[in-house]
């Protein structure tokens, strides 16, 4: 009873929500949650009591950012997202085989191969070791396939790079894991396997095991969500998303890349002088500017705040240039700090916008020098039937309506 | 393989840029912790069901094209396609008639295991682990060889009579075997 104030707020609030969906139903309009969340707002917020605390917060019912989900993928909804974050529950998604449910307390972690002492890890011992907790982006190296080739005016920055997403990730390194079960000189890759349906494998060189990779358990301070690998997953910073294999059950160390099915028939990119491209890790240099973007219609002419993300898997975003003419000329954008290496970066460039047709590019440069290219210059490189890795220029067509469609043409 | 897996070594070397602090070297920190526990012997084996190129992991037993056509039918075809052409999902037989492996500049070509797939273990591994969709890790390794042996054969690689094991099956070579390069991107001002 020590909550009865609680109480009397809850009922209050309960009996004004009672009242407003009365309301609504008169009203023929209480058809979708946009339509009540919207109503139940009373008239001066300042006049009626708010609502109680929760145990568990939820969105404001006036926001409803959703991931596009079809067959195996889920879309990031990066127009909605501000700053470089991206909400769990709207971090990207691809699976081969769906989301398995693992019981955390049935967990474990197996190491074995090459190594002095072949050992289990559950849950509760990868949580013991000392844990990191860094920001990265991860990105599925098939983002962008829509923008390469059949491309359409209506593409959204959702549909066209939606497979990528930043969140803090916590865990344990990688390189602690293997000095507990001591790493055998000889060894060059270690073999990465889920716990999911597909039993996904990827051959990993170790070099990534002593630089930066992660046993990853919490994401944005919370535990992974199932569909990113929960309990645990592998986290390779900058590294395409297809390795960063979830709901790691197996580390096998090896003297040779295994060429399972995912880093011979799928995740290799073809190249136009009759080869293809295998174990392609590193996602390169991109950017995208979300607003203003299609399906947006800007209501005028006048000041702009232009914005995107540009990430690079090889370190730290340098710069980003933006180019409201097509590319004839380019201004540096300004980024958002801190610059994080392998992280989504926040970009925004001021546009005083003459209400003429426009052409809106940017083009990140990352602390290796390299510089995003353009849609022919890839081209050139890798050929029309290339796949993965499509990292070239994106373009917005503003026209004189103000309506801002996808601008690259097939 | 093992050139390769130098070459890979060698290509990470100029990788670590925007490597940062992660915290994982500190001073005093006991080696080992001695977290976790020794892996026993069987539970290793219940999941290393891997297979490597040279045919290392790979089970006793044999199959045929012949016995492998009657599993298929009743267990890939309705994904696959009755000959492995026609989906709805992905197509496993084709072959290409150029010689030049012209994926990079054809958009129109289907990858398959005949015109795509560098290594034949992997599709007994791949198989194994992860096939059927509705009952992985069902099949048992007679059943496994009888598939490989049937869509090599469909796919023009091996004759209808070829029996796989674990002793031929690393001996097939597949048409796409000498195509795949190691990653040449390294960053800097090239678009590669």
């Amino acid at each position: 009873m020590t909550d009865a104030p609680l109480s009397r707020r809850a009922l209050l609030a309960g009996a004004a929500g009672a009242l407003g969906a009365q309301a609504l139903r008169r009203t023929g309009l209480a058809q979708t949650p946009e339509h009540s969340a919207a109503l139940a707002a009373p008239p001066d917020p300042t006049k009626v009591p708010g609502s109680p605390v929760s145990a568990l917060g939820q969105r404001s019912g006036f926001e409803r950012p959703r991931r596009i989900a079809t067959g195996s993928i889920s879309l990031t909804p990066l127009q909605d997202l501000c700053g470089v974050v991206t909400p769990a529950d709207l971090h990207f998604e691809r699976h081969h085989a769906g989301v398995p449910t693992i019981d955390p307390q049935r967990y474990k972690l197996l190491i074995h191969g090459m190594v002095e002492r072949p050992m289990v890890f559950d849950l509760a011992a990868l949580k013991r070791f000392p844990a990191v907790s860094l920001p990265y982006f991860l990105e599925c190296s098939g983002n962008g396939a829509s923008s390469y080739r059949d491309i359409r005016p209506e593409l959204s920055p959702q549909r066209i790079d939606g497979l990528t997403s930043t969140s803090e990730w916590t865990g344990v390194p990688l390189a602690t894991l293997l000095r507990e079960v001591g790493v055998r000189p000889a060894a060059k890759w270690f073999l990465a396997e889920g716990q999911d349906a597909a039993v996904m494998t990827r051959s990993i060189p170790i070099e990534k095991a002593w630089d930066d990779a992660l046993i990853a358990y919490g994401q944005n301070g919370d535990a992974l969500r199932p569909e990113q690998g929960y309990p645990a997953r592998l986290f390779l910073p900058g590294w395409e998303g297809n390795a960063n294999v979830k709901w790691i059950r197996r580390i096998e160390v090896a003297d040779r890349p295994f060429m399972t099915r995912e880093e011979t028939s799928k995740y290799t990119d073809p190249l136009a002088d009759g080869t293809a491209r295998m174990f392609s890790f590193v996602m390169d240099a991109k950017s995208i500017i979300t607003f203003p973007a299609y399906p947006v219609t800007l209501p005028g002419s006048g000041w702009w705040d232009i914005t995107g993300v540009a990430w690079s898997g090889r370190g730290r975003i340098t710069r980003v240039d933006v180019s409201t003419d097509g590319g004839a000329r380019w201004a540096p954008a300004v980024l958002q700090q801190p610059v994080l290496p392998k992280c989504h970066t926040r970009f925004r460039y001021l546009w005083n916008w003459d209400g003429r047709e426009a052409m809106l590019l940017s083009r990140a440069v990352d602390e290796t020098g390299y510089v995003q290219p353009t849609l022919e210059q890839l081209r050139k490189a890798r050929g029309l039937g290339t796949y993965y890795h499509f990292n070239h220029i994106r373009a917005w067509r503003v026209r004189w309506d103000g309506a801002v469609v996808f601008g690259l043409e097939g | 393989m093992r050139a390769m897996a130098a070459a890979c070594a060698l290509a990470l070397v100029g990788s670590a840029c925007g490597r940062r602090e992660t915290g994982e070297v500190r001073g005093g920190a006991p080696k080992p912790y001695g977290f976790g526990r020794p892996a026993a012997a069987d539970e290793v084996r219940a999941w290393d069901i891997d297979m490597m190129p040279d045919g290392s992991g790979l089970p006793a037993g044999s199959g045929t094209a012949s016995r492998g056509a009657l599993l298929y039918q009743r267990k890939c075809a309705a994904c696959h396609g009755k000959t492995g052409t026609e989906g709805p999902f992905d197509p496993l037989v084709a072959r290409e008639r150029r010689p030049d492996f012209p994926f990079g500049r054809d958009p129109t070509l289907v990858k398959a295991i005949g015109n795509y797939w560098p290594y034949a273990t992997t599709l007994y591994d791949y198989i194994n682990r992860a096939m059927p969709l509705d009952a992985p890790g069902s099949l048992k390794p007679d059943e496994v060889y009888g598939l490989v042996a049937f869509l090599l054969w469909r796919n023009g690689i091996t004759a209808d009579t070829a029996v796989m094991s674990a002793q031929s099956l690393p001996r097939v070579v597949m048409p796409a075997h000498d195509r795949f390069v190691l990653d040449n991107r390294r960053g800097g001002r090239e678009i590669r």
